[in-house]
């Protein structure tokens, strides 16, 4: 296992990528060259120096502290809005997947109505409702990751309920939710850790478009999107700062695919034997 | 043989003479960041339509000038009676409308009868509160009638909202206003453009300088900025992104244009609400920003600080800003000795424009942060804001740019009818006295006082003047550096040659 995943290039390069950020994450909660809110540490539009090592912003905030500092918002959106949509998408899905019937039907076709709306219009819609900010923007990626993960762990469930041993279970007098922790879930694990990457890359690019239209994070607190939206109306001034955010954008969406396209590889089940029991 | 000659000389001089001929352009494109919604500015209160209409297709009795003085329009001429009471002005004569049809004074009692009393169909009533009445004499003379003596109706009549419109074609005036002004509407395509061409029936055809004048809408900064650098565009007279500016500024191509603007730019601290009707708190807040600072980090240095609420350019403004100057030290201090040693948390409320609202909001809550005051920004559009802080009183600290000009007397409107919620009967006594004063010296000396209590008072937490930003095409000429009102007359502009 160990030796295929390091022979997978593209895994290995998803890796290092979602390594990296992880990383800046990490450092930046211990120390960062400059507090990343802090105005005028800097001259305005300062060009890359020792001082600040990817230049300053409008506001001669170092744009380094706010680039690895974002990481961390970055993930935080990530990780909860993935979780939201583990926590209760997935024990719906399998749960529809075990009783079928009217449950099955009512879930489907809120699933399908969720995703009649392209994903970012209904974060849009959520937040304006709700109203802007970081809280708020997470919560709209995470109901619409519910979707998402109900409709894939009740199609990964329902080809597990269809083998020998759940039904061998059953008839054992195991009960539905003993069998469907014992038996299912570590079945279904695979597919969801992979759909799991997938969303999480998406969930990074919902929230800098949030911020981007003025609907994520607010100021002062730096998030990648808000960074490119300040830029980008700087760009005659200084167009290098639209593209520090946009490259670590770029880097995190494409390491968090990369990733979970590897993972797949990796993960196949049908390489693989099922546990039982 | 001598034919050709001739010919091939003839087309030589032609092309010698097409870069002459080309430079002689006799058209211009006028950017603005906001359509429209109608045409007719004296039934709304939207800037864009003053901006495309003013001066340009409609005229008034009076006509403001850039410099806001108040100069013959219509009427050639005005006699005021000694009590200030009975205005009778006299018309110019011989003048049309667009449409051929004679200009006389029974469209001044039309025009003026619609927007007074209280059938007014005026967006801003409040401009023409004064007139009780309006008289045809003759035919070229017409007599305005003041319930109280009003020092502004002249000028407000040279608004836009107090033009002169066609009876007969009030009807279609929000898609095809007919007016004396020297230009006409030829096509209008919403969301894009509105093509003005020469009005055959104005009264000096050779004073006209371009044969059709272009509106077009353009909202993004950056978008805006590519099409002037293209050329696309040759004036853009109202710019509210300073950043744009940055690439203007060192082009010989064009010129950047910097005037004042009658916009004070105040942060309201919500009187209603504690703490902020602790005057030691207001205190040191006003310590705690860095005016010049804020106006160099948010307006890109443009823009003038101020300390009370009114117009550095207005020959009566006092300048308070070393009343409670930049110390965030003392503001730590008075803020321990309002009870608030460690600070305490607000929300600050943004409307929509970029600079000085969006980025000026950033700055503010920096500046507060390092005096203990956490302000949480709540950045939210007109229609909100408008329902919210200006109507519901509903908020803490506000931002917003206050663009009538002469405006002081909104701190006399008291909590009960304005968002500020504040309430000093000596300043309500200083505001009366001005309505009733038509002596000018002792005017600006009523004006001076005001400015000093409200100064002292911190009504407002007072930040700068906004400023009046443009770009023009540097071979355009003529076009107004100031906004005394919301207007783009480009009826003076011309081309260099």
């Amino acid at each position: 296992m160990l030796r295929r995943a390091l022979q997978h290039r593209s895994f290995l390069l998803g890796v290092i990528l979602v390594g990296l950020m992880v990383a800046a994450a990490l450092i930046s909660l211990a120390w960062t060259p400059y507090a990343p809110e802090r105005m005028r540490v800097g001259p305005p539009f300062a060009g890359p120096s020792w001082a600040h090592w990817l230049g300053t912003d409008s506001f001669g905030r170092d744009t380094f502290s706010r680039i690895i500092v974002g990481a961390q918002n970055s993930i935080m959106v990530g990780v909860v809005a993935v979780g939201i949509g583990l926590v209760i998408g997935v024990p719906l899905g399998v749960a529809a997947a075990a009783y079928r019937g009217w449950w099955d039907e009512v879930l489907g076709r809120m699933v399908d109505l969720t995703f009649a709306f392209p994903a970012i219009l209904t974060a849009v819609m959520i937040t304006a409702l709700m109203g802007p900010g970081a809280v708020n923007s997470i919560l709209a990626i995470g109901i619409f990751n519910v979707a998402v993960f109900a409709r894939v762990s009740r199609g990964a469930a329902l080809q597990v309920y269809g083998r020998e041993f759940p039904r061998a279970a059953l008839a054992l007098g195991r009960g539905r939710s003993d069998i469907a922790i014992r038996h299912i879930l570590p079945n279904i694990a695979s597919a969801l850790i992979v759909q799991a990457t997938i969303q999480f890359a998406i969930a990074i690019l919902a929230e800098a478009a949030l911020s981007y239209l003025g609907f994520g994070t607010q100021p002062p607190h730096p998030s990648w999107g808000k960074m490119l939206l300040d830029a980008q109306s700087m760009m005659w001034i200084d167009w290098t700062q639209a593209i520090y955010p946009g490259v670590a954008i770029a880097l995190a969406v494409l390491g968090l695919n990369l990733l979970g396209d590897g993972l797949r590889d990796l993960l196949d089940p049908r390489l693989r034997v099922f546990r039982v029991g | 043989m001598g034919t050709v000659r001739n010919a091939l000389l003839a087309s030589a001089v032609t092309l010698a003479l097409a870069p002459a001929l080309a430079q002689a352009k006799t058209d211009l494109i006028v950017g603005m960041n906001l359509e429209p919604p109608t045409l007719d500015p004296t039934t709304t209160a939207a800037a864009a339509v003053d901006e495309v209409t003013y001066a340009n297709i409609f005229e008034g009795l009076t006509r403001i000038n850039e410099n806001g003085e108040i100069l013959p329009g219509l009427a050639e001429s005005w006699d005021v009676s000694d009590d200030g009471l009975t205005i009778t002005f006299n018309l110019r004569q011989g003048i049309e409308f667009a449409d051929g049809s004679p200009f006389n004074a029974d469209d001044v009692v039309f025009s003026i009868g619609r927007i007074i009393g209280p059938d007014s169909v005026s967006g801003k009533p409040q401009l023409f509160s004064s007139i009780a009445d309006v008289q045809k004499i003759d035919d070229n003379t017409v007599e305005i009638t003041l319930s109280e003596s009003d020092g502004l109706v002249l000028f407000n009549l040279g608004q836009g909202d107090g033009v002169i419109v066609n009876e007969a074609t009030i009807d279609e005036i929000g898609t095809n206003p007919i007016g004396t002004g020297p230009y006409m509407v030829d096509e209008r395509v919403e969301g894009d453009h509105i093509t003005l061409v020469r009005n055959p029936n104005y009264r000096d055809p050779d004073a006209v300088h371009f044969d059709t004048v272009e509106f077009r809408f353009i909202t993004d900064s950056a978008a805006m900025t590519a099409a002037m650098l293209a050329g696309d565009v040759d004036v853009f007279p109202n710019i509210g992104a300073p950043e744009a500016l940055a690439a203007f500024e060192n082009d010989d191509r064009f010129e950047v244009i910097v005037g004042t603007t009658e916009g004070e730019t105040v942060m309201a601290a919500n009187w209603r609400r504690e703490p902020f009707n602790d005057p030691l708190v207001r205190q040191a807040i006003m310590h705690a920003i860095d005016r010049q600072g804020l106006v160099d980090a948010a307006m890109f240095g443009y823009g003038t600080p101020i300390g009370t609420h009114f117009a550095p350019h207005n020959p009566a403004y006092v300048d308070l800003t070393g009343l409670y100057p930049y110390d965030p030290d003392r503001a730590r201090e008075l803020l321990a000795e309002a009870g608030y040693p460690d600070g305490f948390s607000t929300t600050f409320v943004l409307p929509p424009p970029a600079a000085y609202a969006r980025r000026g909001g950033e700055v503010i809550q920096a500046y507060l942060a390092e005096v203990g005051i956490d302000a949480e920004l709540v950045p939210v559009e007109w229609a909100q804001w408008l329902e919210g802080p200006f109507r519901g009183y509903d908020y803490d600290l506000t931002i917003v740019s206050h663009t009538e000009p002469l405006d002081i007397g909104i701190y006399a409107l008291g909590p009960d009818d304005y968002y500020f919620g504040y309430d000093n009967a000596s300043f309500n006594a200083v505001i009366d006295e001005l309505r009733g004063e038509a002596d000018p010296s002792a005017r600006a000396a009523d004006y001076e006082e005001a400015q000093q209590i409200i100064a002292e008072d911190l009504a407002s937490i007072f930040l700068f003047q906004l400023p009046q930003l443009g770009v023009r095409n540097a071979n355009v000429q003529g076009v107004w550096a100031n906004r005394p009102i919301q207007a783009n007359d480009i009826t003076g502009a011309y081309w260099q040659e």
